[in-house]
């Protein structure tokens, strides 16, 4: 009980701390909106495309979404040391990271739905399976709050966060099959791609709208909990290491 | 009966730096136990492993009898703890921020904002209570830390340099309300290097200067071998080479320090003759502008036994803020 009292508090206070603020708000409007005209321009292709653009656009809204503000507030509350006050609690590492990465998750999966209700409105997505895209926007969301989290107890300033974030995610718009099959990529490049957890939750997308998988589902699934798993324990790893040393 | 907190053997290094170096102390229930030391002595370090924010290299240690190394998550609902820094969300207010510390001992929220309220009201912050912790001044901050650390009502509360930084005032007030809690029968781990805190505060306390711990004792016990000792403090315009070697083969029987640029102590186990002093200090050339006798204090103690100079303690002081 004492846990879970916890445990919500700290989501709650992310939530109306951070991710319900108005600009984070607009942010998470105006992200998605940007990429998609920027697709339409580039590719000049008319409406009929929106389908096949939006597990990029999908991805893309999560990853942002999570990794932008977790690495950020994580890395800020450490330097004010306010962190200490979490790391001081009688609750175990687990649950305070856990409720620590929670608002992030709700927030990359109420990204997610953005792209979706905007391409409602200018083209038929009734072919989407929400059985697939409901797990791969979930578990999408959750590796990427873990990427974010990994990212902020590696850093020690709020700007070492923002960098190293862009590190990964820009290279993980292209190298992920998110707008183009891994397969047009050149062969040196794709061993890189499916490193990337991200890889797998797009596949898990392109299959949930007309079924344009590249590799078996459930496969995915498992791939993007294994890499949630790992990116978890190796921040927590990283934690005990570097904070509580 | 268990005692509050037992330490035996604490070590950790920090590269070439040796922080603490394998110290051992307890501190009773209901004690109100200093930890005085210069800055950079381990005080933090020594904190921070005994309330679970660092690991340290070797030795044991006990909170409520619950072994630390163990179960290092154990003991944390029985400990408060008041960082040397105010830690709290800026962007929370005063009231959020309590109920949030509430939140996290598991405290249901009826009950947390009761507490949060009465705390809020006896720190002397009720009307501050809706501001964000970012508007307050340095002394409610430290305040309300101070708050946030007993909301769960702890057993035991560590405070670190609790008046380090803050005005005069806030210093007293902050002073009267960690005395309180000890009367109502919390039990205190204060660091400080403020050592007339540690006079007025501690019941018992430990010296440690560079990791390791010089003495431990009673605050009447450190005093009882300096008590009967008499002291003056001259100060001059300005004094000229040599008057403390002159001074002591004129006066014998007295011991003559010089604590600071124009200054003199005089020391001995029977009354200082002010007078001739004075008069031979004239005649030599320089200007009295003052001599008063001085009540042999801790910090004697803490110069005899440490050999650490006062004045270093006191440079801390101008530099750590208001006293």
């Amino acid at each position: 009980m004492n846990t879970l009292t916890a445990f919500w508090n700290i989501f709650v206070k992310d939530m109306r701390t951070y991710y319900l603020k108005p600009p984070n708000i607009s942010w998470g409007l105006i992200f998605p909106l940007a990429w998609t005209g920027m697709f339409f321009l580039k590719s000049g292709s008319g409406l009929e495309s929106i389908p096949s653009l939006l597990p990029g656009l999908v991805a893309i809204s999560i990853l942002f979404g999570t990794t932008s503000m977790l690495s950020v507030t994580v890395t800020f509350e450490k330097k004010n040391r306010s962190f200490e006050r979490l790391l001081l609690a009688p609750i175990s590492l687990k649950s305070l990271m856990l409720a620590k990465t929670g608002g992030a998750i709700v927030f990359g999966v109420v990204n997610a739905f953005i792209p979706v209700i905007m391409a409602a409105f200018f083209a038929d997505i009734s072919q989407l399976r929400l059985i697939v895209f409901l797990p791969a926007v979930f578990f999408i969301a959750v590796a990427s709050t873990f990427l974010g989290l990994f990212i902020a107890v590696s850093v020690s300033e709020v700007f070492e966060a923002q960098t190293f974030s862009n590190f990964f995610r820009f290279p993980m718009i292209f190298l992920c099959g998110l707008f183009f099959p891994i397969s047009r990529l050149p062969m040196l490049l794709r061993p890189v791609s499916y490193a990337l957890p991200l890889t797998y939750g797009a596949d898990m997308l392109h299959g949930s709208i007309g079924g344009g998988n590249a590799m078996p589902l459930l496969l995915d699934l498992a791939l993007l909990i294994l890499f949630c798993a790992a990116l978890f324990a190796a921040s927590l790893w990283n934690i005990k290491r570097k904070w509580i040393a | 009966m268990t005692d509050a907190v037992n330490v035996s053997g604490l070590k950790k290094r920090f590269g070439e730096v040796e922080a603490v170096a394998g110290i051992s102390f307890s501190v009773r229930q209901g004690e109100l136990f200093g930890f005085l030391g210069p800055n950079g002595a381990g005080k933090t370090t020594t904190i921070n492993m005994l309330t679970g924010l660092a690991r340290p290299d070797s030795g044991t240690f006990s909170i409520g009898g619950i072994d630390c190394l163990e179960n290092p998550r154990g003991a944390q609902h029985l400990i408060g703890v008041v960082p040397d820094e105010s830690n709290l969300y800026p962007e929370l207010s005063g009231f959020d921020n309590l109920s949030f510390c509430g939140a996290l001992y598991g405290m249901r929220k009826t009950e947390r904002e009761a507490r949060a309220r009465e705390l809020l009201d006896s720190f002397g912050l009720a009307g501050a209570g809706s501001r964000k912790f970012s508007g307050y001044s340095k002394g409610m901050k430290r305040k309300l830390t101070i708050a946030a650390g007993i909301m769960h009502s702890p057993g035991i509360l560590f405070l670190d340099e609790p008046t380090t930084g803050i005005d005069v005032a806030s210093a007293r007030q902050v002073r009267a309300l960690i005395q309180d809690l000890h009367d109502r029968g919390t039990t205190i781990f204060l660091t400080t290097h403020y050592i007339e805190e540690a006079e007025r505060l501690c019941g018992r306390i430990a010296f440690i200067v560079s990791g390791r711990i010089v003495r431990t004792d009673t605050v009447e016990n450190l005093l009882q071998p300096i008590l009967k000792k008499h002291v003056v403090h001259i100060t001059c315009e300005s004094l000229a080479e040599g008057i403390r070697e002159d001074l002591a083969s004129s006066f014998q029987g007295l011991a003559f320090t010089l604590p600071q640029n124009s200054m003199i102590r005089a020391e001995a186990d029977s009354p200082v003759p002010v007078g001739p002093v004075v008069r031979f200090l004239e005649e030599a050339g320089a200007v009295v502008l003052e001599a008063r006798r001085i009540r042999p204090s801790l910090e004697d103690v803490f110069v005899e036994v440490t050999g650490i100079e006062s004045n270093a303690m006191q440079s801390e002081k101008r530099n750590g803020g208001g006293r």
